[in-house]
């Protein structure tokens, strides 16, 4: 969703936001909206693979994210384990959960229900992946499971191939955001889609959420930079020797993309086009 | 009588309902989502909830997740 206009880089305190506030105040203020809720964070963060609950939870600080994503799994019933959502404040931090796992559009929607009721608002990442070595996602079974949802209420966020038509279909099934991938998960390999998203980015009249293989925080500043509402990490964040630490410059990558973004980058040359003046050189000219 | 939890059966007594299951399996009531044949289940029904020989129940919770 690309804004009117640049903005300054105030970061404006709001803690509250009247639910019909015009779209033109909202980006005045640098929010993110989606769906019926607006966010100043434009980091969003996945709770896998942390080495315990605290660096999970000290990560998810550090990061200022207000959106993190959960997962659904069986009970180990021969070791029961707290659930996660005892760990997590629900006033903090809005519960996202993903359909993970899911190889078909039936085993997503019945994740998403699941999720639902285990009292968590009806928000679903929607993912469906039937392959177990890159994890990309299906875009036929994505499609059809965002259609589903949509119309039971839920407001789906789908993790998406980097096709700007797909993002064109999600978004006409009433997807409230599309979730392009940059690089396969988990592989923290970058924008290795950039020029697709870009399209994405230049066409959707949803927010653009860049998920999926940015390793480092000059990936989230580029997808940032792009002109994408908001990014997603995990694996960049809790597979490093000090999460929290990562998340802070996860934190200001984002912003300082999104900065850059409203600032508005400078044009690209081939030729060189001089800083310092032209003339005036200590030198006679022949 | 057999039960499928999980994908492990267990044996049950007859008469039995979700809640007691839950109680036997040591899993919190609060924490978890079941489904029993497939359908959702309401806690507030869990007494309700009669279990037959070869019944298929699911708990579900909320682990770490992109």
């Amino acid at each position: 969703m690309v804004p009117a206009q640049a903005v300054g880089n105030q970061r404006l305190d709001v803690n509250y936001i009247l639910p019909d506030t015009p779209s033109e105040v909202l980006i005045f203020m640098n929010l993110l909206q989606i769906a019926n809720r607006t966010f100043r964070s434009r980091l969003m963060v996945g709770t896998g693979k942390f080495s315990s609950h605290q660096a999970m939870l000290d990560a998810m600080e550090h990061s200022g994210c207000e959106i993190v994503t959960v997962a659904l799994r069986r009970v180990d019933i021969n070791n029961p384990q707290d659930s996660l959502l005892s760990h997590i404040d629900p006033k903090r931090y809005l519960l996202l959960p993903n359909t993970s796992g899911a190889r078909t559009a039936e085993e997503a929607i019945r994740l998403a229900r699941i999720a639902r009721a285990a009292g968590c608002e009806p928000w679903v990442k929607l993912e469906v992946t039937p392959d177990p070595y890159y994890l990309l996602p299906d875009p036929i079974e994505t499609l059809k499971a965002t259609e589903v949802l949509v119309k039971e209420g839920f407001i789906v966020l789908p993790y998406m191939p980097a096709d700007p038509v797909l993002a064109k279909r999600l978004e006409e099934a009433g997807a409230a955001t599309v979730m392009p991938l940059g690089a396969p998960i988990g592989t923290n390999r970058g924008l290795l889609t950039r020029d697709l998203i870009a399209i994405i980015i230049e066409q959707a009249q949803i927010p653009v959420v860049v998920d999926a293989g940015l390793g480092a925080p000059s990936h989230a500043a580029e997808a940032m930079e792009m002109g994408a509402d908001a990014v997603l990490v995990n694996t960049a964040l809790a597979d490093t020797p000090d999460p929290a630490a990562m998340a802070r410059a996860f934190c200001k990558g984002v912003e300082a993309g999104r900065e850059a973004y409203l600032a508005g980058l400078g044009p690209k040359r081939q030729q060189a086009s001089a800083s310092s003046p032209l003339t005036g050189f200590l030198r006679n000219e022949s | 009588m057999r039960i499928l939890v999980n994908g492990n059966e267990q044996q049950m007594t007859d008469h039995t309902n979700i809640a007691a299951l839950l109680e036997m399996v040591g899993v919190n009531p609060e924490q978890v989502v079941t489904e029993h044949n497939g359908d959702i289940i309401s806690p507030e029904r869990y007494g309700a909830i009669h279990l037959n020989e070869g019944d298929t129940i699911e708990l579900i919770q909320f682990v770490g997740g992109g």
